[in-house]
């Protein structure tokens, strides 16, 4: 009851602090001066057509690079957790099917039904464990693999063009990077017996955010400063070579992004 | 009320509903699949409100992939016997 009461009291503070934020602070009715700024002076200081992809990759893109970091970080934590899991997991479930097959002979003699019984639970408390331990393929899906051919490389294509086309249209490199890795899932998903190289997966991923540094540090020397985009030349404005290095920059972004969350999903599916 | 609201507030409701649901759902697999639709909901909301990129990012990380991570995980979970009550 009391601690129900504290809880209750430390909700209505909470929303006491942030109620400033709603009645004080009116919405806007125009453009900031900064956002003004950039819709007004984008199209001729970088040539991008879509002016999202241009605060993301240009003004704001120390930003891009950080969120680029914290999502590499998340993607090593998940390699190593999993990864120092699987080798304890691996022990311990051939331990449990030695323990269970001693039980099992140790429980036949006395009667039949038990064993069955013991088995029957064992099986339906962990399905996916049976299957590994015996070493069963999963059953394909007919449908799931055959239509797992032909949308792969369509998802792939989707993917590349996102990401490519992220200064002309809606989209970039975190969006095409994810619709690739969806792809890769789909792959998963129609056969669970198909592995994928962890090794590729890693040298695409660390070779595109080492390019993603260069192309900012040549901004530094080539340009106004570290992430400028304007080394490249400019091209008419909404063709695919325009932007100077924003589509380059995206597609080193997408190429990553696609390949770490690819990893993940590989890790966790061991 | 603009012509947009009057779409943007019955969506909003229907969002809000399947988010108790994934809340209260005795099924885990139903749950995860529920909050995919919550977020694929989302999306459809960012795109009447004329934010296509975002619209992007929260249909492919929030529908597609955190359901599929989740059921990984939710998989996993199933493999090492932590819990055999869902």
């Amino acid at each position: 009851m009391i601690k129900r009461l504290f809880i209750f009291a430390a909700i209505i503070l909470f929303g006491l602090m942030v109620l400033p934020l709603v009645t004080r602070i009116a919405p806007f009715t125009e453009l900031t001066p900064l956002a003004a700024k950039y819709v007004g002076a984008e199209a001729h200081e970088l040539g991008a057509a879509n002016l999202v992809t241009a605060v993301v990759v240009t003004y704001r893109g120390l930003d891009t690079l950080g969120e680029v970091t914290v999502l590499f970080a998340a993607t090593a934590g998940v390699g190593f957790l999993l990864r120092s899991r699987t080798k304890k997991d691996s022990s311990i479930a051939d331990a449990e099917t030695q323990a269970v097959e001693a039980g099992v002979q140790a429980a036949d003699p006395e009667s039949a039904v038990p064993v069955e019984v013991e088995v029957e639970a064992d099986r339906r408390g962990s399905g996916a464990s049976g299957a590994a331990a015996t070493r069963r393929p999963a059953p394909l899906s007919e449908l799931l693999s055959s239509a797992s051919v032909v949308l792969f490389p369509l998802v792939l294509m989707f993917g590349a063009y996102i990401f490519i086309h992220g200064h002309l249209t809606p989209g970039g490199g975190f969006q095409g990077g994810v619709v690739i890795a969806s792809g890769f899932a789909l792959l998963m998903a129609a056969d669970a017996s198909r592995t994928l190289n962890h090794g590729v997966l890693l040298l695409v991923e660390s070779l595109s955010g080492a390019a993603y540094v260069v192309l900012g540090l040549l901004g530094l020397v080539l340009a106004a400063g570290f992430l400028d985009t304007t080394f490249l030349p400019f091209g008419k404005l909404g063709q695919v070579f325009s932007a100077g290095a924003i589509p380059v920059i995206y597609s080193f972004v997408g190429l990553k992004v696609g390949s770490e969350l690819t990893n993940i999903l590989e890790s966790l599916r061991k | 009320m603009s012509s947009i609201e009057i779409f943007i507030i019955p969506i909003g409701l229907f969002m809000i509903a399947g988010a108790l649901i994934a809340l209260y759902q005795k099924s885990l697999v139903a749950a995860i699949i529920v909050s995919g639709v919550v977020s694929l909901v989302a999306s459809v909301i960012y795109v009447m409100l004329a934010a296509p990129d975002v619209a992007m990012t929260e249909a492919a990380i929030g529908s597609a992939l955190t359901t599929v991570v989740f059921l990984y995980a939710l998989g996993r979970i199933r493999k090492q016997g932590g819990s055999e009550n869902d």
